[in-house]
């Protein structure tokens, strides 16, 4: 079994299984943690967004361009931020290390 | 009683009052007119369609019974031509943001811009709720809201002679940017990228502006705002290079649109996970009699958030709300193939002679 560790808004953590194949923003919407995914992962509503562990960020495929552009256009991000329905959940994530951000 | 005011104010009265203009709500009006009710549809939104129109106009839908496949604009025209008929009235650009029971039991709307709409049943169409301009990230941001921070161009005229920074990377901050050269004092984009979100040919018309030393683009974030009683002098930005400071009077930020239930959230509903109003699966209405919630807003067991849910409960709706709103008349089931009475509230003459 792989695991996913978020650090949530008010900075609790949980320990999330992950399903292969899923998008992680699916993963955290389902688990109740208030990532609402409302463009249901067509990266249009930056809603999943997420700062991913630094020692992660190489890790994960790389965004694409209009996970880019979308990130871009918030008023504000880190070093490491993706939109969590633009990452792929498979087992080779397994202790993927996230916080959720700021609703913008 | 002065006569003008007599005649708004039954103006403004109207059988049903709906909240939002997603595709819930407006297939709400075409319910709310089979059946004879007049309806309002308010939206924050400067245009109908509600997410379809805003998030995905050119994204393909695939489960629309019926439409194989459909754009969310082409969905959107399609359903504003089929309520046409009921000439339902539209109050665009305005967040409904008060809402009461009166003595007689009918509701009074306020909308942000003053005005009152009064009906005897809402629908709350609301989706995901209200769409609001996101906010730059930055300390003491609401004293210079409204005065000299922007998040749209209502007045140009306001904006000459002044040191204006346009922030983002989308069309909007492109296009503002680009039109106000020449009227502004000085012209500076910033955005976190130098990838734009915006037409090619904006892109380059910027460039060349640029080129020619009438507007500056620059790469960072916005950092601070400096400035007294809401009047900006100037901006801390934060790029590659450290900090720098940028006169500027004016800000214009356009970060795009974020989503919030809004105003919706303060009506003593009974909200599930905070953010969805409970309703029965028999009617769609709330704990409150003669407030539906419809569509994506609503919740109950089973609950998909799909369009053709929020269709189906907004027929439902619309017959409970029949009989609040006309209790003396008697409910008439009918079909529109069939029916005279249905075809001339369509303004259609179908083949049938029958009722
Ligand atoms: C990218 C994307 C793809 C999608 N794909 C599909 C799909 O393939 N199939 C499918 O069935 N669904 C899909 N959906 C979901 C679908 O768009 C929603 O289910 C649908 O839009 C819900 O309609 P609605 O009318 O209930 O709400 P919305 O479309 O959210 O409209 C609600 C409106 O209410 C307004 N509003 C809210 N509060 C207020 C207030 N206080 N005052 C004034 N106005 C207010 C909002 O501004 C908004 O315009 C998709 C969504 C997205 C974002």
């Amino acid at each position: 079994m792989a695991f996913l560790h978020v650090t949530d808004r008010e900075g609790a953590r949980h320990e999330i299984e992950g399903a292969d194949g899923w998008r992680v923003m699916e993963l955290l919407r389902d688990s109740g943690l208030g990532v609402e995914g409302i463009c249901g992962g067509a990266c249009d509503c930056a809603s999943c967004h997420v700062i991913v562990a630094p020692e992660w960020a190489e890790k994960l495929p790389a965004a694409r361009e209009d996970e880019l552009l979308k990130l871009d256009e918030l008023p504000a991000i880190e070093e490491t931020s993706r939109l969590s329905c633009q990452i792929l959940w498979s087992e080779a994530l397994d202790g993927l290390a996230l916080t959720i951000a700021e609703i913008a | 009683m002065d006569a003008a005011v007599t005649a708004s104010s039954t103006a403004n009265r109207y059988d049903v009052a709906i909240i939002g203009a997603g595709p819930t709500g407006l297939f709400a009006v075409f319910e709310l007119g089979l059946l004879g009710l007049k309806a309002v549809v308010v939206d924050v939104l400067d245009k109908p369609g509600g997410q379809c129109a805003e998030l995905y106009p050119e994204k393909p839908i695939y489960d629309i019974p019926s439409w194989p496949i459909i754009t969310g604009q082409e969905l959107t025209d399609k359903l504003l031509e089929q309520i046409a008929p009921f000439g339902a009235a539209f109050r665009l650009g305005q967040l409904v943001t008060g809402f009461a029971r009166k003595p007689d039991g009918r509701f009074s709307l306020t909308l942000s811009e003053g005005e009152r709409i009064e009906a005897g049943a809402v629908f709350i169409a609301a989706g995901a709720g209200s769409f609001a301009p996101r906010k730059p990230k930055v300390e003491g941001l609401e004293a210079f809201e409204g005065k000299s921070v922007f998040y749209a161009v209502r007045n140009r005229a306001a904006l000459a002679g002044q040191d204006l920074l346009v922030v983002g990377g989308g069309d909007s901050a492109l296009d503002w940017a680009i039109d106000l050269v020449g009227t502004a004092k000085s012209v500076t984009l910033m955005h976190r990228s130098d990838r734009f979100r915006a037409a090619p040919a904006s892109v380059a018309k910027m460039r060349s502006l640029e080129a020619e030393g009438r507007l500056r683009f620059v790469e960072g974030d916005l950092h601070a705002l400096t400035g007294e009683n809401g009047d900006l002098s100037a901006v801390t930005i934060k790029s590659k290079n450290g900090f720098e400071s940028l006169a500027a009077t004016r800000l214009l930020a356009f970060f795009g649109l974020s989503i919030e239930l809004g105003p919706i959230g303060d009506w003593g509903l009974d909200l599930a996970d905070g953010k969805q109003i409970r309703v029965d699966t028999e009617k769609f209405q709330t704990t409150t009699e003669g407030v539906f919630a419809i569509g994506d807003i609503n919740y109950y067991p089973g609950k998909l958030k799909l369009i053709l849910s929020g269709f189906h409960e907004a027929a439902l709706a619309s017959h409970a709300a029949f009989k609040i709103v006309r209790p003396e008349e008697k409910l008439r089931f009918q079909y529109t193939t069939s029916s005279s009475e249905l075809q001339s509230r369509l303004q259609v003459s179908g083949a049938s002679k029958a009722a």
